[in-house]
This record gives C-alpha cells, structure tokens and sequence, in this order.
C-alpha cells in the first residue's frame, strides 16, 4: 500500500516551531513545538476544546497557523496544496458522496498531483485499498446506504488509496459501535505496520494505549506534556495529564 | 359549480380531440418556458454556487437583495424587457420584441434570481458539509464546485422544476413581451387570459386545467426520475 | 456520471440553438406586424380576414391586440409595421405628429350600450344622449374602460353630448376598471353594471349574464376604424411594402368584400367604407 520503508527513512519529521492558532479572537493553540518522527505512531489526548482537532488540521494544512511555522515530511510548509498528496486525514464524520462506494475511493485518486497518479493502474489501486478495509464485496452499493461503521472504512480506504506517508485521524471511532470502532482500529494497526505515520487524536484511552507509541497531551491549547505512551500512562509528568487519566479513572 | 363541471369536461375533450392550435399553443408554451429553464439553470447555478462559496465584503447583503428578487412581479420585469427590445429602446435594432426570444429573455430574468437564491442555500448547505474533506483530498475551485453541484443534484432538480413551474405559470412578461399574437407568440397562460377577457370562462378554464395537468406531468416524472435515482446513487 | 454532465450541457445549447431557431425561421418569413385593438381581434375579424389577405399576397400578419391608445404608442415606438384603430382623434394626432404616414378610413362598426335586462335606469332605447343622462341621473352602475382606449374615449365624448358632467357627477356608481373591452364586460356581467362596448365585442362576449343591450342604432354609436403605416422616416426598419400592401388590400374591393362577408350569428359586425375610388387589390 505504501512506498518502500527506505524511501520512508529518508523523510524528514514532521516539525512544528511556535505554531499559535488565533480565531475570533480567541487563541486555540499557543506556541506549540513539537517533532513526530516518520514511522511513527502519535496519539493525541486532552480534554473537549483543548485543540486536538484544529492541530491535526494544522498539520494536515487545513487550518493556517496564526505564527509560526510547520513544516512536513518533505521539509516544505505543511498547508502547501502540493504536499496534501503525501499526507491524508480520516475525519470523525465521513463525508461520503452521492455514488458508489467504489467511486467514492476512485474519486480520491482523481484529485492527486500527476506524478502520484498510477493512470491505467488506478481502478486496481481502488480494489486494493476496499481490500484493505474489507468492503471489496459492496463496492458497487450506494455509499450513502451504507452504515455509519462502513462509511468510516471506506474513508479510511479512500485515505490509504493515496499513498499516504502521514495519516492524520480525528477521533475516528468517536460516533461508531465498538465492533465497528474495532474494525477501524484494525486498520489503522495494519497501515502502521507497514510503515504509515499516524497522528491520531481521540478520547477512547483504550485505543490509545494500544495504538501510540507516544503520547501528546494537550490542555487549553498548550501542549503540557510530549512523552512515550508507557510513561504517559503508568505517570503522567503534569498535573493536567493526571487529572484527565484520574478523571477517565471514575 | 355548472361551469366548472363544465370546465372539466371541456378540459377532458381538448386533451381527447388533441386540437392541432391547442397542441401548437402547448408546444410553444413548453418551447419557451423549457428554454428559458436552460439558460436560468446555467445563470442561476453559476451565481449560486459563486455566492455560496466565497466570501467577500457586503456578502449578506447581496444574498438579502437576490432573495428578494425571488418575489420581482412579472409585469415589472415584463416592461424592463419590452422597454429594452422595444425598436426606441437599446436593443430595438435586433427587432426581438413580440417573439417567443423576448419571451424567453423576460423568463430568464424571472426564474434566474429564484434558481440562483435556492441553489446558494442548497451548495451552501453541502459545501459546510464537504469543506474540508474536500480540501483534504486536495481539491479545490472549479473541481471542489462540480463536485459540490453533482452531489446536490436531486435538490437542484427540485429547484429547476420549481423554476419551471413558475415559467409555465407566468402571464404577465410574456403578455407583454410577447404581444399574444395567434400562431407566434400565443402560450397557455395568455390563450387563458385572452379567453377570460373573450368571456369564455369555461374554455378558460379547461386550458388552465390543461396546464396544470402538464406541469403536474413533468413534475410526476421528475420526481420518479429522481426516487430512481435516489435508489441507484443514495 | 462525466458522460451525463455533458448530455446536459448538449441539451441545454440544443434548447438554446431551437429557441434561437424559432426567431430565425420567422425572420426569413414574409410578415408585418399590425398593432390593432382588441374590439377587432376579439370579435373574430381578423381571425376571418387574415387567412384571406394571406392566400392572395402570401404575406402573415402578426396582430398585438391592445387598446387603441397603446396601439398607437406600439406604433410611436415603431414597434408595429401598421396601426390599425378607431379613434379618430387620437389618429390625426399620430399622423400629425408624423408617426403615421396617412391615416385611411377603413370600415366602421357601432357601439351598444349594455345594461342589466330589467333595465333600472330606463336607458332603453335609440338615444345614446338620452340613455346615459338617465344613467347619470339614476346612477345606476356604470363600468367604464378607463384605459385611453378608443372604447373609452368614446364613451367620454358621449358623456359630454348627453351634458353629464363626469368629473362633477361620477361616484362609487362610475366604475373605472382600466382593463380591455373584454376584461370590463367580464366586470359589467359581476356587478350586473351598464357599460359602452363595441358590437362585435358584444356578440362574441359568452359569459353576459343578466345583461342585454339597451341602446342602439343611433348615428352617433357609429365606430370608425382607420389604418394608418408607421412612418419609415421616424423609423427606418419599418416593412413599408408590405405594411402598405396590407393596407392597399383593406381598401381594395376584395378587402372590403371580406370585412363585409365576416357575421357573427347572420349579423355583420363590420361595415366597410373606405372611400372611393376603391385602390385595386395589390
């Protein structure tokens, strides 16, 4: 699904340098700094309004910082409409369009920059990526029909059909049942393993101790604590990260 | 109630005797009204999705003033067009009054602001919806619009058939515009007009049932077209 | 789903290029434009004589059928080739103002005066003087045009030979419905009203309700209808054969044959007069 992990080795993290988001006046996020490595699994915690979604849409490059500077994988500033080939985002609610499941997929390979796109190879890329998330058999049913829990597994293959190098998911198990959360999750673990870059934000601590290799802890737009998943979970470093696993304890 | 029995009745054999002048006055009228769907549709969409999808100084203003546009009278804008094709006005020279082009142009006018004010809310509606997935997969302007009006198709069809519905049911532009005359310029509405002011209510009323039952036809057919549809594509 | 979105775009320029088409096809066509009233369109005379004109020239006539006083405006924009109207007045203005070329008495017809059949204001018989002073007196309801139309300025000029001081007088019993003939008799039939119509309007008029008519055959009811060819010097595209033999046809022996065969019910609705010597047919 993706390109080889020597390619992957050669890409630079993705890096974020006083990155503030200011909207309406009101500051989402203040000075983050902060690296992810390529290859590597990230999740995102913190409480509702703490600014998990507008950093993945930071770095995904839908939202522009008011300061300061991100930079991706290819070393260009993220938000740059030639880099969005390299990276893709899985959101909380798919937005699926009015055809089939297999065009929905097919129609995010139509959008990709030339030098991405496999021409004649592309329907193929199509089958592969429903194959990877088990839907090969009702790609020719309306995507709209189908249940909230497919829907999520076709915007998860209409992400993979990319090639991505980073995936960036928003709580994408947030409004799904636990099979079909597990199911997504499942998918994530696979495009990990073969060398995918996940950035994921969500409030389901079971999946996050299973998916992140670290941690990143956000409180009213201040990232309190960058740390491994194992040393986020048995001690959290600051008192914002205690209080939010105390809390998730009761 | 006699005459309106008798309107029925009348309506029923004009359909039955299928009159050549009567099919020629139907024809004409959905010549006009369909023609001018066509261009509205293309004028109305274009403003439409502009609107919906840009943002600039004064934008709530203008959506205020294309709302209200929805209600121009049709005579109003009946004499806007005569007093242009008129041969003293500014288009005199293309000699276009007192046919069914100056009919379709004074339609154009009618049904382009209503098409353009629903279908700005419709896009508007999908594109809050669509917005960023469609940023995510990287696309965007002319791409990010065709896919936003292509998905709100079944809804746009709705709304040009409302368009349509508002063409076929317009007398006052077309009267005037148009002259009524025999054989050029008579459509539905002003052969029911002129039939009213002949006395003939009964006859008048059995066109108008006649065009109601029309309209209701190309609405029944829309509508299963677009349940069908709906079926296939969801 | 591609492949669709340009079907519709080919329909839409195929229903463009047709309507384009119907103009197109009509401009090759030999046709004159004749601005004329509704008394003449809606009693059928044109219906009766234009097929006729037709067969012998082989031109069409495209009647816009208003009031007398819009026609003539129809005509002052030059958007009529020929006027076609009775209001005697009102037409030597035109062509004295050089709108029309030369104003040609055509035929004449003769205005009744309707009222309810019970006939409240005894306005019953040959006198339209005396019948419109005892409608005034009574002021019994009275539905006028009030639309500058030739119907309408007739009725005024015969208030003022009965000596009834309209602006004085008239109350919620004079109803002005600024509509054409048609339109107002469809009123006059509601309100059960008197009102001054064309004879030929009358007897193709169907929904007459309760009324009937009440005064006629006074010399004075008698209608004079003129047509007149907009003047190709104010306004240089006006078709000035073909208006011209449409005119030449109308005063010609077998025009004025044809405005004399058209009958409603055995009665003839039209009487021509052109003045002789009558112009030979073109």
């Amino acid at each position: 699904m993706v390109e080889s992990p020597k390619m992957i080795a050669n890409l630079l993290p993705v890096t974020v340098r006083d990155v503030s988001v200011i909207a309406n006046q009101k500051t989402i996020l203040r000075d983050i700094n902060l690296e992810i490595a390529c290859g590597t699994r990230t999740v995102i915690l913190g409480a509702n309004g703490a600014g998990k979604s507008t950093l993945l849409r930071v770095l995904h490059g839908l939202v522009k910082p008011s300061s300061g500077v991100a930079t991706s994988v290819r070393g260009a500033p993220l938000g740059d409409v030639q880099l969005r080939a390299h990276d893709a985002m899985l959101f909380q609610r798919p937005v699926m369009l009015r055809t089939s499941a297999f065009n929905n997929v097919l129609y995010a390979t139509q959008h990709l920059s030339p030098t991405k796109r496999n021409g004649d190879g592309e329907p193929q890329a199509v089958w592969e990526a429903l194959r990877a998330v088990g839907l090969e058999g009702i790609a020719d049913r309306p995507a709209r029909v189908l249940s909230g829990g497919e829907q999520q597994r076709i915007a998860f293959a209409r992400a993979l059909v990319r090639r991505p190098e980073v995936l960036y998911l928003d709580e994408p198990t947030a409004s799904l049942d636990p099979r079909s959360a597990r199911q997504i999750e499942d998918c994530i673990q696979c495009a990990a393993s073969s060398g995918v870059t996940i950035v994921m934000s969500t409030h389901h601590l079971a999946l996050a101790k299973r998916v992140a290799e670290s941690i990143i802890f956000l409180h009213e737009g201040r990232i309190t604590e960058a740390t491994p998943a194992q040393v986020f979970f048995l001690q959290p470093q600051s008192t914002e990260g205690r209080e939010f696993l105390y809390g998730e304890a009761i | 109630m006699n005459s309106l029995t008798d309107a029925f009745v009348g309506a029923l054999q004009l359909i039955l005797n299928a009159d050549a002048t009567l099919l020629s006055i139907i024809g004409l009228s959905l010549q006009v009204s369909v023609s001018a769907v066509a261009l509205a549709s293309v004028l109305g969409l274009v403003l439409g999705s502009l609107i919906a999808v840009s943002r600039f100084p004064g934008r709530s203003l203008v959506i205020a003033i294309l709302n209200a546009t929805m209600g121009l009278p049709p005579v109003v804008i009946g004499l806007l067009v005569y007093m242009l094709l008129s041969r003293a006005g500014p288009l005199g020279s293309y000699g276009l009054l007192f046919t069914p082009t100056a009919m379709v142009i004074a339609q154009v006018i009618l049904i382009s602001p209503i098409i353009a004010a629903l279908s700005r809310q419709t896009i508007e509606d999908a594109w809050r919806d669509y917005r960023e997935q469609l940023a995510s997969l990287g696309v965007r302007g002319v791409s990010a619009a065709r896919t936003l009006l292509w998905d709100s198709r079944f809804s746009l069809v709705t709304i040009t058939l409302a368009g349509l519905g508002r063409a076929c049911a317009e007398v006052g532009a077309v009267m005037i515009v148009g002259g009524n005359i025999d054989g050029v310029t008579r459509v539905m509405t002003t052969a029911i007009a002129l039939e009213t002011t002949k006395g003939d209510l009964p006859l008048a009323m059995s066109l108008g049932i006649v065009l109601v039952l029309i309209v209701l036809a190309i609405n029944i057919l829309a509508q299963s077209l677009k349940s069908f549809a709906e079926r296939r594509y969801g | 789903m591609k492949k669709t979105r340009q079907e519709h775009v080919i329909g839409i320029v195929a229903a463009c290029v047709a309507t384009l088409g119907i103009s197109a096809a009509n401009a090759q066509e030999r046709f004159i434009t004749v601005a004329s009233t509704t008394s003449t369109e809606q009693s059928g005379l044109f219906g009766h004589l234009l097929p006729i004109f037709k067969r012998d020239t082989g031109i069409d006539v495209r009647v816009v059928a208003l009031g007398t006083g819009q026609a003539l405006d129809t005509g002052r924009r030059g958007d009529a080739d020929v006027v076609f109207v009775h209001d005697k007045v009102a037409e030597e203005k035109f062509v004295a103002e050089g709108f029309g070329v030369e104003r040609i008495e055509v035929m004449y017809n003769d205005f009744v005066l309707v009222g309810p059949k019970a006939d409240p204001a005894k306005a019953n018989g040959r006198d339209i003087s005396l019948g419109l002073k005892r409608l005034a007196d009574s002021k019994a309801a009275f539905v006028s045009r009030g639309d500058k139309s030739g119907t309408h300025a007739a009725e005024l000029r015969y208030w003022k030979a009965a000596g009834v001081d309209l602006d004085a007088t008239k109350g919620a019993w004079y109803r002005e419905t600024g509509s054409g003939m048609g339109s107002a008799l469809n009123t006059a039939s509601a309100m059960n009203a008197y009102i001054l119509t064309d004879r030929g309007t009358w007897l193709s008029f169907k929904n007459r309700g309760e009324l009937a008519i009440q005064v006629e055959g006074d010399a004075k009811l008698f209608n004079q209808y003129g047509v007149m060819l907009v003047n190709p010097v104010k306004h240089p595209h006006v078709k000035r054969d073909l208006g011209q033999r449409f005119i030449d046809w109308l005063v010609s022996v077998a025009g004025q044959k044809a405005i004399a065969d058209y009958k409603i019910g055995g009665e003839q609705l039209f009487f021509p007069n052109a003045k002789p010597p009558m112009k030979k047919a073109a």
